[in-house]
């Protein structure tokens, strides 16, 4: 039995990581729950502590023991060969969607967090539109609750920013952040009302409390559903321009300088949202960013022939953008890669591409869409990893994502050379929406750990 | 990596007709030859002709339409199938039901071939794609995006009092950015060869990189109409002031109605089109609709013409197919 880190409950500290209740059951080997455990032979890279070589890693209670040699009289009762695999932090991801509440025909905390294990993902942020709108304490605690009993991942749940997400009034942040919610966010909705959106950030900050944006200008958004360039030109689809973006993002930057708030902004999708970004970093503002992993590997071009699985928000932009996202991630002026993962029912992909519903389920494609990246030379191993544990870790600011003793021994193990099919034998996710079905892809997690206790093993 | 072009089977015969993007310059010859054939058919004292005999046509019109839907029932009619016409954008889907659930119903009345018009873009693809195999889609017009038989018709008609199109200038005047029959002609303009294809709209009327479609871009109308051979006025909608794209009918008109006087640029045997119908002073006025360099009705006739090849043309490919299956 796995004495677990704490556990998230209503008064806990907020720098305290979401855990998994002691005594859980999960559907692994019973030898998962050995107290003791040492994972050999394995390239270990822990980019927050610089370690990147062959370094044994052993595990006791839940928690990092030692990184290479084993203490003196450490008897490990269970050994995990890992030769020729990578040892890492567990990943984390900063926007997954899991849909419970409120849309378990979509998915369930269940499905999608034995989806993030089996994607190496340990913890994970949940934006707050589910139904209800996680703009209370209960709602929070139910997440987390359910995520505890299903034992497979961290959920740390972002609390509404404004009551009902609705941009009007504030919601009760600091109660929320004590049920747990780590950021404040407001999800894919708009605040208009800009005087709202200032008060929201000050009071945050009050708190110390991280807000997350995703900009977006609603009115000119409009009804696009695609970049607004050559494509949706030949397509004849509504398009997104570049500066429903930007023009949120100059907003936000600005009220995020005049009142202090610390502001991620989540996935930014064109060149000119990175140099409003770098701009504002050098004058000092306190703000940082991430972007979804599938808009550093495919482009507007990819919606030929209305492939409604690549019917996305924000919209896959042009290859110039997402050679400039590549480079803001590797550069660090992004600092983390997320999922954006958007599990659906196979009937909201079944319609004429507008009337489609945006996002696909990525949570297991994650880290082999990065690999795929290293690959290609954009990023080495290290900055990859950095990217997707230490990165989205410090934008949390909760004590995850690296592998110092003393640490939630939450650890992704991978074979960086193993092939997989995109299919139904290893797919966990209840949405089956992603326009990687069917394709081989390079990267296959071996073992996920999570506070020390396998929560996926690779069958063989 | 483009995917592959599912209006061809594989040996490139045309089994849908989505899209005139993707398809060859001789595929379009053939549409255009063929329709030369058809056009006697309406001349003939019994006007049919067997070609579709014991096929079902159904017209799925998600969108409101008179001359595209009766010209596709006509053009069915006289190749002798049985027509269907479904108005659905009053029917089904008000009451809830999904488009593939429409379609599943329909298909298991055995019908031979959709001729689908949405408000969506992309939804002839979608039809397309999920019907079962044997079952021709025919796009009579999907959102902004496609409107081929309206962009061969209008080429038709092109040929017919230009012939080659190496040696044309054609102007299209309106609002590019909504109009689905913009992209089927500059499509089809480009794969034909025009000489030179220009757009005339103000920007807010124009798609973001507008010369990717293959045209000059073009602000005024007297310098975009100037020794022009073909003036295509595209129809402007109402809904265009309320979205903000443009003050007034008045101010357009003003700027972009094409006139007698604004026509003298042209060439003196300019022919003027629209796929109709026309707003009388918004786009033209009425002595251009009406006067001897219009072509506007004959436009509707030909479109008959147009259809008929079309669906006769997918109807073969698929008895074709059901032959060779027949075989193996």
């Amino acid at each position: 039995m796995t004495e677990a880190i704490p556990s998230t409950t209503a008064g806990t500290p907020p720098n305290t990581p979401p855990g998994v209740a002691p005594g859980t059951k999960t559907d692994v080997a019973p030898s998962a729950a050995a107290r003791r455990l040492s994972i050999r032979h394995g390239r270990l890279i822990d980019p927050a502590n610089g370690i990147d070589g062959h370094l044994d890693l052993h595990i006791a209670d839940g928690k990092v023991l030692a990184v290479g040699e084993a203490p003196a009289g450490f008897a490990p009762d269970r050994v995990l060969d890992a030769t020729g695999q990578v040892v890492c932090p567990g990943l984390i991801d900063l926007c997954a969607r899991l849909r419970e509440p409120g849309q378990e025909h979509k998915g369930t905390i269940a499905s999608e967090t034995a989806a993030a294990a089996a994607g190496g993902v340990t913890s994970l942020c949940c934006p707050p539109d589910t139904t209800p709108i996680i703009d209370t304490p209960a709602v929070a605690q139910l997440i987390t609750r359910t995520a505890r009993q299903a034992g497979k991942a961290r959920v740390v749940p972002a609390g509404a920013l404004t009551h009902g997400l609705a941009g009007e009034q504030l919601s009760e942040m600091a109660t929320l952040r004590q049920a747990g919610c780590a950021v404040m966010c407001q999800a894919e909705r708009p605040i208009i009302n800009t005087q709202v959106l200032r008060r929201a950030m000050e009071y945050a900050a009050t708190f110390g409390l991280t807000v997350i944006m995703r900009p977006e200008n609603p009115f000119l958004r409009d009804n696009g559903c695609a970049h607004e360039g050559r494509v949706s030109a030949h397509l004849g689809l509504p398009g997104i321009p570049e500066a429903a973006e930007t023009v949120a993002l100059a907003r936000d930057l600005e009220v995020a300088k005049q009142t202090g708030a610390r502001v991620h902004f989540r996935a930014l999708s064109c060149a000119r949202s990175l140099e409003k970004l770098a701009a504002a970093q050098a004058r000092g503002i306190a703000v940082s960013a991430d972007v979804s992993a599938h808009q550093l590997i495919l482009t507007e071009d990819d919606l030929e022939g209305f492939n409604s699985q690549c019917h996305l928000n924000p919209p896959l932009r042009t290859a110039a953008d997402r050679d400039a996202l590549r480079e803001a991630v590797r550069s660090g002026l992004v600092s983390a890669v997320c999922s954006d993962h958007q599990p659906h029912e196979p009937d909201a992909k079944l319609a004429p591409f507008p009337s489609t519903a945006p996002g696909m389920a990525a949570l297991e494609t994650l880290l082999p869409l990065l690999l795929r990246l290293v690959a290609a030379g954009v990023l080495d191993l290290t900055t990859a990893i950095a990217r997707l544990t230490s990165g989205p870790a410090a934008i949390l600011g909760l004590p995850l994502g690296d592998l110092a003793p003393g640490r939630a021994a939450d650890v992704c193990v991978f074979d960086p050379e193993a092939k997989w099919r995109v299919g139904p034998k290893t797919w966990r996710s209840q949405g089956r929406n992603t326009p990687f079905w069917g394709e081989r892809l390079k990267g296959r997690v071996t073992w996920t750990l999570l506070g020390g206790k396998v929560v996926h093993e690779r069958r063989r | 990596m483009p995917p592959p072009n599912i209006q061809l089977d594989d040996q490139g015969h045309l089994k849908h007709f989505l899209t005139l993007e993707g398809l060859s310059r001789e595929l379009l010859i053939k549409i255009l030859d063929k329709t030369e054939g058809f056009l006697g058919v309406a001349r003939q004292a019994v006007k049919k002709v067997p070609l579709c005999r014991g096929k079902t046509v159904a017209n799925l019109f998600f969108e409101t339409s008179t001359r595209t839907r009766t010209t596709f029932e006509l053009a069915a009619k006289r190749l002798s199938a049985d027509v269907l016409t479904l108005n659905i954008a009053a029917s089904s889907t008000s009451k809830g039901e999904t488009l593939l659930d429409t379609l599943r119903n329909l298909e298991a009345m055995h019908v031979d071939m959709f001729v689908v018009r949405h408000a969506e873009s992309g939804a002839a693809h979608f039809i397309a794609q999920h019907v079962a195999p044997g079952v021709s889609v025919i796009n009579a017009g999907d959102g902004r995006h496609s409107h081929p038989t309206q962009g061969m018709l209008d080429m038709f008609t092109i040929r017919r009092h230009k012939g080659d199109f190496g040696r044309l200038t054609v102007a299209i005047v309106g609002d590019i950015l909504h109009s689905r029959v913009a992209r089927s002609q500059l499509a089809a303009l480009r794969t034909l060869g025009a000489g030179e294809v220009r757009i005339i709209a103000p920007r807010t009327l124009l798609p973001a990189e507008p010369e990717s479609l293959g045209a000059r871009v073009y602000h005024d109308l007297r310098e975009g109409v100037r020794d022009a051979d073909v003036v295509i006025m595209l129809r402007l909608q109402r809904e265009r002031m309320r979205g903000a794209m443009l003050p007034s009918e008045h101010e357009y008109f003003q700027l972009f109605g094409l006139t007698e006087e604004r026509l003298a640029t042209a060439k003196p045997d300019a022919i003027v089109m629209h796929p109709g119908p026309i707003n009388r002073g918004v786009e033209m006025d009425s002595q251009v609709a009406d006067g001897p360099r219009s072509v506007i009705l004959e436009q509707v006739s030909n479109g008959i013409a147009v259809r008929m090849a079309v669906m006769a043309l997918c109807i073969g490919t698929q008895n074709r197919l059901s032959q060779a299956k027949a075989h193996d």
